[in-house]
């Protein structure tokens, strides 16, 4: 039997304490409710913030506390004393210089700076909308052939630097910009061959991208470097890194080639045959009607892309080309300064986190803003 | 007069469709063309270059005697084998890495995939920190930055002891082991014998469940056959299953299984890499599933466990197997980076043997095999997984 009386003699929740509107007060209750909320949450909060706390501790007792910031020259003993006890941070002012350029003539390294910041700035171009199109293009022109000559020189009372010299973070950033740079184009064409009707062209598409993603990227770059010599005529000798940029583009082409095919399945049927209905061109369809929807549909995949690309061009270690963590692993070899990999090791994460981490933040961005349309 | 219209459109038709056809013939025809006249180049340059360097061509050479060290080997291999032995050795490493790792990077990334979603503020912070540091530094830069930190650690006579047995070293992870005869390994078939026979036996169970609804008993039949048929077995061949404890002797350990720190550092490196890229399937996943779902087993009173596991993953698999089995082929190819820590998987032992013979295109043909033969065996198993459980709709 209920009626409206029995309901009324109830305690209403208003009776029930409540925190005042305190600072306090809202984080008691901030804690309770993301803290705290049960018994085992309770108990994995203060499990993880008493191995937090301990990992905290050892850290900053390593990293600041114990660590030693400048040695005088070569004079590490002080360093090797503390040694799992402290950083020794002493060895990147010593070879930052080395780590980011390399082998690069010591007086000329603010043509590499320089490159690496026109880099930056094209890339945070690319990254606004109201830049895509026509204009991007003749920028990203414009700028590879800055980059170009600021690295090489030669011209404008440069001294020439050959490509053996080059090295550190603009080597790095070569190999993936013109890796995307030559692999977008190749990636696309190959994403409208693996769809077209012709079949030779499209089991040709297939073999090319099926091979390339079936292997490993190091097999690829050990063909670039043992293979391809093989496979020139005699005389015909290409630089080792335009070798591995060439297996760069190779690679990176098979692997957009597949993002883009996924946004050209996205386009409906009807916008083709609204294309074909207007009398336009296979090339015309595709390059105003289909390839703009198609591309737009998969921004945030093909971000994610370059983000893996960036990170795999760190490989050419393996067949010896100095980029960013081949010149890290060798400013360590010096005998004085062998035993801090670590601490190198920190500083170059560092700057890869720092490209990958704000590339991965604007794809989300990209995500978020393609919802909400 | 009425039949001519139609038939000079009908002809209309055919003239443009055979220019199109012609045309699309035409450049099918220039694109095989080049292909086939730049792979021909590329090959004559190859043959021609080869005859000058005096390399032989063909697969003679796996027959000849290797030559080459091979430290960590699971295999019996002597540098007097020939090549043919030392890529299988590479091929069974390499193998020993992909398969554990894929095993580990599945449950680590599930349960961080997990802990992102938590109710509690602090576990869910600390699993999205560790997947973003994790996916934005280069698989390679960690892998030499765990074999540094593996390198620096104390040597072996000073070893620490997390648990008894447990040794963890310059030397790498020593961990307490069973010597594995011909016996032990009768046992283990024995047992995967029975566990086959439990689920055709459970797949029947559930079967005639359907068809009467009487629920029968599972777990005596699990008893006799996962347990009572190895238990039988090992006792009819006398199998023996006593430990070993490694102990330090001299510099070095003694008995146990080793885990050498190449071995441990690329294990290691591979399994939090890709655990954070499952980590975050397995997040897009359980959000893919509809809220009604979490909603609708609260309200019949199920306790959050007990929905993620029996309601919600299940239903989240659907959408994360596909990504997953990417995962998988990545974590494969990955395991190729071995060559950096000096750990000798395939493309290790294949890059020293072009090194020491000169045969460069069988080698890298060897590698390429390698791996298609893993990927594709990957993708049809998870192909079939897919298949097994996707949504039957009634």
């Amino acid at each position: 039997m209920t009626n409206a009386t029995d309901i009324s003699e109830n305690p209403l929740p208003l009776a029930r304490p409540r925190y005042r509107r305190s600072v306090a007060g809202r984080i008691i209750r901030w804690l309770r409710a993301n803290l705290f909320a049960s018994i085992s949450s309770t108990v994995i909060s203060l499990l993880l913030i008493s191995l937090l706390a301990k990992a905290l501790i050892s850290l900053v007792r390593w990293g600041y506390w114990n660590a030693i910031w400048t040695v005088p020259g070569d004079q590490t003993g002080a360093c090797r004393a503390i040694r799992g006890l402290g950083a020794c941070w002493a060895v990147i002012p010593e070879k930052f210089r080395f780590i980011l350029f390399g082998t690069y003539p010591f007086d000329q390294q603010w043509r590499p700076a320089l490159a690496t910041l026109t880099f930056i700035a094209l890339f945070y171009l690319s990254s606004r909308r109201g830049f895509w199109g026509k204009k991007l293009v003749l920028v990203w022109a414009g700028a590879l052939v800055l980059i170009g000559v600021l690295m090489w020189g030669g011209i404008f009372g440069l001294p020439y630097v050959s490509q053996d010299r080059w090295g550190g973070l603009p080597v790095t950033l070569i190999l993936a910009t013109f890796g995307l740079a030559f692999g977008f184009p190749l990636g696309i064409v190959v994403a409208l061959g693996r769809r077209s009707n012709l079949p030779a062209i499209r089991s040709l598409c297939v073999l090319y991208v099926e091979l390339i993603r079936g292997v490993p990227l190091i097999s690829l770059l050990f063909m670039a470097s043992v293979m391809f010599p093989l496979f020139m005529p005699d005389g015909v000798n290409i630089d080792k890194l335009l070798r591995a940029q060439i297996a760069f583009v190779l690679y990176a082409g098979a692997y957009l080639a597949e993002v883009i095919r996924g946004g050209l399945q996205a386009v409906p049927r009807g916008q083709h045959d609204a294309a074909d209905a207007l009398g336009l061109s296979y090339w015309k369809k595709n390059g105003l009607v289909i390839l703009p929807q198609a591309i737009n549909h998969v921004i945030p995949p093909l971000v994610n892309t370059f983000i893996a690309f960036f990170k795999d061009t760190s490989l050419v270690l393996i067949i010896g080309i100095f980029d960013l963590l081949t010149t890290a692993k060798t400013s360590i070899i010096d005998p004085a300064w062998q035993s801090f990999s670590v601490e190198v090791y920190l500083f170059v994460s560092l700057i890869y986190f720092a490209f990958c981490f704000s590339m991965s933040r604007y794809s989300r961005h990209l995500e978020a803003q393609a919802r909400s349309r | 007069m009425t039949t001519l219209m139609p038939e000079s459109r009908r002809t209309r038709w055919r003239a443009l469709l055979s220019r199109q056809r012609l045309s699309g013939l035409f450049w099918q025809i220039v694109v095989v063309g080049i292909t086939i006249a730049v792979v021909g180049w590329l090959w004559s340059n190859a043959l021609h270059n080869l005859s000058v360097r005096r390399i032989s061509t063909g697969f003679a050479f796996l027959g000849r005697e290797a030559g080459m060290p091979i430290a960590d080997s699971w295999l019996a291999y002597s540098p007097k084998d020939p090549y043919l032995r030392a890529f299988i050795v590479g091929i069974v490493n390499t193998l020993r890495v992909a398969v554990i790792g894929i095993m580990l990077a599945t449950v680590l990334g599930t349960l961080i995939g997990i802990a992102r979603l938590s109710a509690n503020w602090l576990l869910s912070r600390l699993a999205a920190i560790y997947v973003e540091v994790l996916r934005d530094i280069p698989l390679l830069l960690q892998l030499l930055f765990w074999y540094v930190l593996m390198q620096g650690l104390p040597a072996a006579r000073s070893a620490w002891k997390p648990v008894d047995g447990v040794y963890l070293s310059n030397r790498g992870l020593v961990l307490p082991s069973v010597p594995i005869g011909e016996g032990n390994l009768w046992v283990i078939g024995a047992v995967a014998l029975g566990l086959m026979a439990l689920y055709g036996l459970r797949r029947q169970l559930i079967a005639w469940q359907m068809a009467d609804g009487r629920s029968r008993r599972i777990w005596p039949y699990a008893l006799v056959l996962a347990v009572g048929l190895p238990a039988l077995v090992s006792w009819g061949l006398g199998v023996s299953w006593t430990v070993t404890i490694p102990e330090l002797r001299g510099f070095n350990f003694v008995g146990g299984l080793i885990l050498a720190p190449e071995y441990f550092a690329l294990l290691i490196a591979l399994v939090t890499y890709t655990s954070a890229f499952i980590a975050e399937i397995v997040r897009s996943g359980i959000q893919a599933v509809d809220k009604g779902q979490w909603d609708a087993a609260k309200a019949l009173g199920l306790r959050r466990g007990f929905v993620l596991r029996h309601i919600v993953l299940p239903q989240a698999l659907r959408v994360i197997i596909p990504p997953m089995t990417s995962q998988y082929l990545n974590l494969a190819k990955n395991s190729s980076l071995a060559v950096a820590v000096g750990y000798q998987d395939i493309v290790s032992i294949a890059n020293t043997t072009l090194n020491q013979t000169g045969q460069a295109i069988e080698a890298i043909a060897l590698i390429m095999l390698v791996f298609l033969t893993i990927s594709l065996t990957i993708s049809l198993f998870m192909n079939w997984y897919n298949a097994r459980i996707a949504l039957v709709e009634r």
